[in-house]
């Protein structure tokens, strides 16, 4: 078990390395003129500074140094938890995240309760329902949910909720209203995705002896269901909930773009349009640390909710 | 394919002749059509693609034209979307704005597709180290999220239909190459790539005769479904305005263009989006329907 801790661990280090490295490589290395880039980043024009300005310009962003040299040098701030500073805001990166992070924390947090909620229970449901016409129409909603937008679901929950019957603010980012339709339209894709995997969890164990038995034994068809159907077919969902964090981040950036919430979202929205590349690299760098940490705690929870699944080999 | 299995009647014994390859599509299509659900589906596909080929057989409208009187008016006969702030037909605007969004779509799959084959491919085939490498580089791909990763792109090479596409082509590629991948491996332990190889086939003519064409079957499937998520992402990244620049019609542009008369209009964005989803529905219904077939 220590050893495939240490295994893990390691290997989730080295994927965060990864990432980074490819978002430093896009951000520094893809053709474009990163000092031109960021000089308009910070409100001036390449065109107009003379040659030596330029180069002042060029040695102040560190853009004098080789490519590899000015990756280490970001690598090493990094680790120590320097992300540079924004070129549009003049303030540290650091600062503006952890303003930024504790609205889309709670915006996502919220989203991925909402989405377990909505997706077992759809699934659940369809599972449950006998009636043929219900049962087909109900399979067939998981995947109308990820056909749809996820800015356009936020409009017309927007259009209904908010304009139509008043019942939440249409944007803002105060209170606990302010959050209930953000959290459920981001919480929409990943619902479908939990609703149908989980769909077809539950056709498979179906067919599996321990349902016959438990049925053989007296139970009704709803406690078979619950005791024996959803603690089984339900496994897979662990390992989706890590790996959807990442659409989670995504729609994390259009959801509080539409619903005008300042969270890392919208900060990376706006530092795009700025292009204020410090500001990017450290919010990709952020949300692959969640995702990896996250797919990382998943893992490691596997063996502890199903017994079956263990680390180390049985037989020596 | 092995689906072509020589159907022995009671009649004399006629020897066996190869169908014809236009019977053989037929014959591949027909149950598929009777389905209602996959001929509307399909409906929806071939009417966005003729849209985004010969929108003017579709609207009699100039898309750019404006008509200030005739501004935020509501679904009719005549403006079958209604109008925009500007007077402009939004049915016309939807329908040639499915050029742009359906080229960046191709054009991200066409990326995705290429990259994605060509690394799974490589990994399948060659094994060894440069399965491992190229598989832990899939693996990092796979930390950033899609949307971030398109973004960071982006914010290199700049904004625009074209630069939008390939960042979300890039995005797609790990899915491909995994998915290739695995059908490789599977594929090359099969009794008939050993005969090809004993027969003498080189590996390059055994990959491209009679691996790829075996293989290809849930590539397919996964190209019809990133098709639509294509579309979603590239309408996603220029609904947060890095796609188009302005009077050109664009669907994520439409889109949130209509965002600021919600109020007053709401079908300024809401009737486009719902085309949207028409035609990402249509193209998720297929590859289901495509994946139920095959099984």
């Amino acid at each position: 078990m220590t050893g495939y801790l240490i295994r893990r661990v390691g290997q989730a280090l080295l994927v965060l390395w990864g990432a980074y490295t490819v978002t430093y490589f896009i951000l520094y290395l893809l053709p474009g003129d990163t000092l031109s880039i960021m000089l308009s980043a910070s409100g001036m024009e390449a065109d107009g500074l003379s040659p030596a300005d330029l180069a002042k310009a060029r040695a102040y962003y560190g853009l004098d140094k080789g490519l590899i040299a000015q990756y280490f040098d970001l690598l090493g701030r990094a680790l120590h938890g320097d992300l540079g500073q924004s070129l549009s805001l003049n303030r540290p990166v650091v600062e503006l995240l952890a303003e930024r992070l504790p609205q889309t924390l709670s915006l996502a947090g919220l989203a991925i309760l909402l989405s377990l909620v909505g997706g077992v229970g759809l699934a659940y449901l369809t599972a449950y329902v006998q009636w043929r016409p219900l049962k087909v129409a109900l399979t067939r909603v998981p995947s109308f949910g990820f056909s749809i937008p996820v800015f356009w679901m936020g409009l017309l929950l927007i259009q209904v909720f908010a304009f139509g019957l008043g019942w939440f603010p249409a944007t803002g980012s105060k209170g606990f209203e302010s959050l209930v339709l953000p959290a459920i339209t981001l919480a929409i894709p990943s619902a479908a995705v939990y609703a149908q995997v989980l769909q077809r969890g539950f056709q498979n164990v179906w067919q599996e002896p321990y349902i016959q038995t438990a049925f053989a034994k007296g139970l009704s068809r709803a406690q078979v269901q619950a005791r024996h159907g959803l603690r089984n077919a339900a496994l897979p969902i662990l390992t989706l909930v890590g790996l959807q964090v990442g659409n989670t981040v995504s729609g994390a950036v259009l959801v509080e773009t539409i619903f005008s919430r300042n969270g890392v979202g919208r900060l990376a929205q706006e530092a795009v349009l700025r292009q204020d590349i410090p500001v990017v690299l450290a919010i990709v760098a952020v949300s692959a640390t969640a995702f990896v940490v996250i797919n990382l705690i998943v893992d490691l929870l596997y063996p502890w909710l199903d017994p079956r699944i263990t680390h180390s080999p049985k037989v020596a | 394919m092995a689906t072509d299995i020589p159907s022995f009647s009671s009649a004399a014994p006629v020897t066996w002749r190869r169908r014809s390859r236009i019977r053989r599509v037929l014959d591949a299509w027909t149950p598929l059509l009777r389905k209602p659900g996959f001929s509307l589906a399909l409906f929806v596909v071939l009417f966005a693609l003729t849209a985004a080929l010969v929108p003017h057989w579709l609207s009699g409208f100039d898309p750019y034209a404006t008509t200030p009187r005739e501004k935020l008016l509501g679904p009719s006969t005549l403006h079958w979307f209604g109008t925009d702030e500007l007077g402009r037909d939004l049915y016309t605007r939807v329908i040639y704005g499915s050029s742009l969004s359906v080229q960046a779509a191709l054009l991200a799959v066409g990326i995705a597709l290429s990259g994605g084959l060509g690394l799974g491919v490589l990994a399948g085939f060659a094994g060894g180290r440069l399965d491992a490498v190229i598989m832990r580089i899939i693996d990092v791909k796979l930390a950033l999220p899609g949307l971030l990763l398109a973004l960071a792109i982006v914010t290199a090479i700049g904004f625009g239909t074209v630069p939008v596409a390939i960042a979300v082509g890039v995005g797609i590629v790990p899915g491909f190459a995994r998915t290739t991948r695995a059908e490789v491996l599977r594929i090359k332990t099969l009794p008939y790539v050993e005969a090809a190889r004993l027969g003498g086939a080189s590996w390059r003519r055994t990959l491209l005769r009679h691996v790829l064409p075996n293989a290809w079957s849930p590539v397919a499937v996964l190209a019809t479904l990133d098709f639509g998520a294509a579309i979603l992402a590239t309408a996603g990244l220029s609904f947060l305005g890095f796609g188009a620049a302005p009077p050109v019609a664009e669907w994520g542009t439409l889109i949130a263009n209509g965002r600021h008369f919600l109020v007053t209009a709401p079908w300024v964005s809401l009737l486009p989006g719902a085309f949207v989803v028409a035609v990402v529905f249509s193209l998720n219904h297929i590859a289901r329907t495509f994946e139920e077939h095959q099984r």
